[in-house]
């Protein structure tokens, strides 16, 4: 086993939604022993699937990503193979407690007691409900460092917002300014990057602080307001609008540095939308010299040698002619090829993958990327691999996407030394589980 | 004291990813050394600029991005320049750099050059699609890289072509996952000794990250299902974007919790309806007409602030659109302290978003403004104890201002 940097860190993940769960997958990839505490009477929804029981059409009629369970069936334990769930619970251990208890609360207490960082993203005062405070945490391990991800802050107008990374980035400025340019806002899909942001900061952040504490002896919070946190993605429009004054909008595919064209143009496709088979290449012309070469590449037709195209002003005002000349050449064409084509002349250019070739990627097959883990009920898959490669601290995937419950005997015997008969008791009193509970829907 | 203000990072990094990963340690009280070629970072020459017309000291994307860093201009090209980085990298703690793979390698000062000064000293590079595999090589901008390694396939219109994000978000979000991976190798190099070099690929940040890409992946291996590009609206119980008033509100998932949203639209007794309640029933397109009509009319006669308080109280999920005008006049925002100020010797006065995040001890502080060009090359090539004859040949090579 190589050394792993975060090795000998444990963190409590009290987390719900995909900023909170990133983030401790983070750390768990880095080494980082990441246990997460589920109540097997209350149904977290977004963490492990919308309801725990879904009902077979609801799951139909969900979007692939959150309803694409295996083989299309809710099967046994759907809350151990939800999409979403799974893309985050790697490296990291599950036991299950209820929280609401006294007994189980002071489970928490004993676990925090040998922990370095507690993490959570619940709704400000979710926590707070159930008496587990800032104070309260820090009675039970004056180290700790506690990082909490609220959407708008824990203070201030908004702090009670219920928000999903998609309505923070509306407030912060993202859904008008992404999206067609000629189309209603509504057009736009939902979208998540806020928590790309915020989880790797939030990983970021617990190591910065564990650093400080090494140093002081000390333990903190971090506080993590999610769309504060956003606002960097945005700094094209945000710092426009501070030193100038102009309100940005939407500008489709175009690139934001104003340098054409940059577009999305559609290549031979095996069938259409409707059915996910239709194909599109991406391609972003970035000076006048690679123009020239793209114009060579498409034969040098009439229309390209347009003098008006042979500078970058003059192609970022005739875009739409260019664009849509652009899509006749690339309409039959393969995209791959298309990449490849370009790319040896120095082009970006790249397909717009929908999500399931990525399998058939060369570069990715070599590269090694993807790597298989078994899940229980679900079967044995391929997932794509960790976010870096490192040379002597490999991220490896040595835990599966957790199922509930799967660390109970672990949590509460090696790690808490928790007594036979207090074991019976807590398993007795529905603590210890490894399935929800009936009443849970 | 700030948390990491006992360490030395050699940047190497230009553009957008890299200079935003060095930027998050830098805030943290990091000494962001920023090694520039002659002409400088390449951001210095994006947009925008105050005023509009192109300055390489007036672009508030590089300002953004470089602030609580300090310039260097090297010629790596030349030995002196050369000698100059090898002073800077003896008292860094790591190297962090985003040329094309190879170029480092060409120039002498690669991988190897680093170890050889420090063997516990870890490289990380940054890259396109990584050090190793057929599109080593390849370029890579904002638009592609989301296209092909983010979820940008199913954002849009069924009928249309997918779209991206807003400004360079991927490549923001691949500098934040870039930033993690040089605090996991200084605690390596801390803990252990170990000084390596760390691999990032831009895509692979993209295929591996939160925002939907893996989980589309994991749906179809598990089900063979696909997601299609589609916007939310229009399906019943509140999802998707609605105009209102004064512009649009979005609403997420609100089928989970119908009685919330009933709260939010004063008719808590719909919640005893099977057909706003059942959430089978209330996929009927009879009921969902009747309920959009209720629910499209509450949403006009009301501005997106007050929809967004009524969601607010009823603890419904929801946001507003707003504009850049709407977010800057906003006072949760401004009675936080999200803002920050500072005095540029070429911009004037600037507002900008502050800290990332809130550490109780040891975050966030500006110390500095974005570096002019070589600003500080005399200053830290005095520091890393560099000869007056290297010194002369440095600064005559472009590293005065």
């Amino acid at each position: 086993m190589t050394h792993k940097p975060l090795e000998g860190v444990r963190v409590v993940d009290l987390c719900v939604v995909w900023a909170g769960p990133f983030a401790t997958m983070l750390l768990g990839d880095l080494g980082a022993e990441v246990i997460k505490p589920e109540n097997p009477f209350v149904f977290q929804p977004m963490t492990r699937g919308a309801m725990a029981r879904p009902p077979q059409l609801l799951l139909e009629r969900s979007i692939a990503w959150s309803g694409g369970l295996p083989r299309n069936e809710v099967g046994p334990r759907p809350w151990n193979y939800n999409p979403t769930f799974v893309s985050l619970y790697r490296n990291k251990k599950s036991f299950t407690v209820d929280l609401r208890r006294p007994e189980g609360k002071d489970i928490l207490r004993r676990l925090v007691a040998i922990s370095d960082v507690v993490y959570e993203n619940n709704a400000v005062g979710t926590l707070e409900k159930l008496g587990i405070t800032e104070s309260w945490l820090r009675d039970a391990n004056p180290r700790i460092i506690l990082v909490r991800v609220p959407a708008y802050g824990l203070t201030g107008p908004y702090h009670d917002a219920r928000a999903l990374g998609v309505h923070l980035e509306a407030v912060m400025g993202h859904t008008l300014l992404r999206g067609y340019e000629d189309a209603d806002p509504s057009a736009n899909t939902a979208i998540y990057s806020g928590d790309y942001m915020a989880g790797a900061q939030g990983a970021l952040a617990v190591m910065a602080a564990l650093w400080y504490r090494e140093r002081t002896g000390e333990g903190q919070t971090i506080e993590i307001a999610q769309a504060e946190n956003a606002a960097a993605m945005f700094t094209h429009a945000i710092m426009d609008y501070s030193l100038n004054g102009n309100v940005q909008g939407a500008i489709g595919n175009r690139d934001v540095h104003g340098r054409a064209p940059c577009g999305v143009y559609p290549a031979r496709s095996p069938g259409d939308a409707t059915t996910m088979d239709d194909r599109w290449i991406a391609i972003h012309i970035e000076d006048d010299a690679q123009w020239q070469r793209f114009v060579e590449a498409m034969g040098s037709p009439a229309w390209a040698l347009d003098p008006r195209y042979a500078t970058n002003e003059g192609r970022a005002e005739h875009y739409r002619e260019i664009d849509a000349r652009i899509a006749e050449w690339t309409r039959e064409r393969d995209d791959y090829e298309l990449m490849h084509e370009l790319q040896a002349l120095g082009i970006a250019a790249a397909p717009v993958l929908e999500a399931s070739r990525m399998f058939d990627d060369p570069h990715l097959r070599a590269r090694d990327f993807f790597k298989t883990q078994t899940v229980r009920d679900a079967g044995t898959h391929e997932y794509v691999g960790p976010l870096w490669k490192f040379e002597q601290t490999p991220v490896e995937f040595y835990q599966p996407p957790v199922c509930f419950g799967e660390h109970n005997t672990y949590v509460y015997r090696e790690l808490l030394k928790v007594s036979d008969e207090e074991y019976s008791a807590l398993q007795a009193a529905g603590h210890i589980a490894e399935e929800y509970d009936p009443s849970v829907p | 004291m700030q948390a990491l203000d006992d360490l030395c990072i050699l940047d190497l990094t230009h553009h957008i990813a890299g200079p935003y990963a060095t930027r998050l340690l830098a805030d943290l009280g990091a000494d962001v050394i920023k090694v520039e070629p002659p002409g400088g970072d390449i951001a210095r020459q994006l947009p925008p600029f105050k005023g509009g017309v192109p300055h390489a000291e007036r672009s508030g994307l590089f300002f953004y991005l470089n602030c609580n860093k300090r310039s260097v201009v090297l010629d790596l090209k030349q030995p002196a320049g050369k000698a100059a980085l090898e002073a800077i990298a003896k008292r860094a703690h790591a190297v962090v750099e985003n040329f094309a793979p190879g170029t480092l390698d060409r120039l002498g000062v690669g991988v190897e050059f680093f170890r050889r000064i420090n063997p516990a000293l870890p490289v990380i590079s940054i890259s396109n699609f990584g050090q190793t595999g057929p599109y080593r090589d390849y370029r890579l901008s904002e638009l592609t890289l989301y296209g092909f390694a983010g979820e940008m396939y199913s954002m849009g219109l069924t009928e249309r072509e997918p779209v991206k994000m807003a400004g360079t978000a991927a490549l923001f979000e691949s500098g934040a996952a870039a930033s993690v991976a040089i605090m996991a190798a200084l605690w390596a190099s801390k803990r252990f000794g170990i000084g390596q070099h760390v691999d990032v690929s831009l895509a692979e940040t993209h295929f591996g990250g939160v925002d939907r890409r893996h989980a589309t992946a994991i749906a179809y291996q598990f089900s063979g299902r696909k997601t299609i590009r589609a916007a939310g609206g229009g399906a019943g119980m509140p999802q998707g974007i609605y105009p209102c008033a004064d512009g649009y509100v979005e609403f997420t998932n609100a089928a989970l919790r119908p009685d919330r949203v009933d709260d939010m639209l004063g008719h808590p007794e719909w919640n005893q309806d099977p057909r706003f309640n059942d959430p089978v029933q209330r996929l009927d397109p009879a009921v969902i007409e009747e309920w959009n009509v209720y629910f499209l009319t509450w949403c006009l006669e009301r501005t997106k602030r007050e929809i967004w308080a009524e969601a607010r109280r009823a603890k419904v999920l929801c946001g507003p659109l707003f504009s850049m005008e709407d977010l800057f006049e906003d006072r949760h925002f401004r009675d936080r302290g999200f803002w920050a100020r500072a005095e540029h010797p070429e911009l004037g006065e600037v507002e900008f978003p502050g800290r990332p995040f809130i550490m109780g001890k040891g975050g966030w502080q500006l110390r500095r403004v974005a570096p002019l060009l070589g600003q500080h090359t005399e200053e830290v090539l005095r520091e890393a104890g560099l000869d007056d004859d290297t010194m002369r040949q440095v600064l005559a090579a472009g590293g005065a201002q």
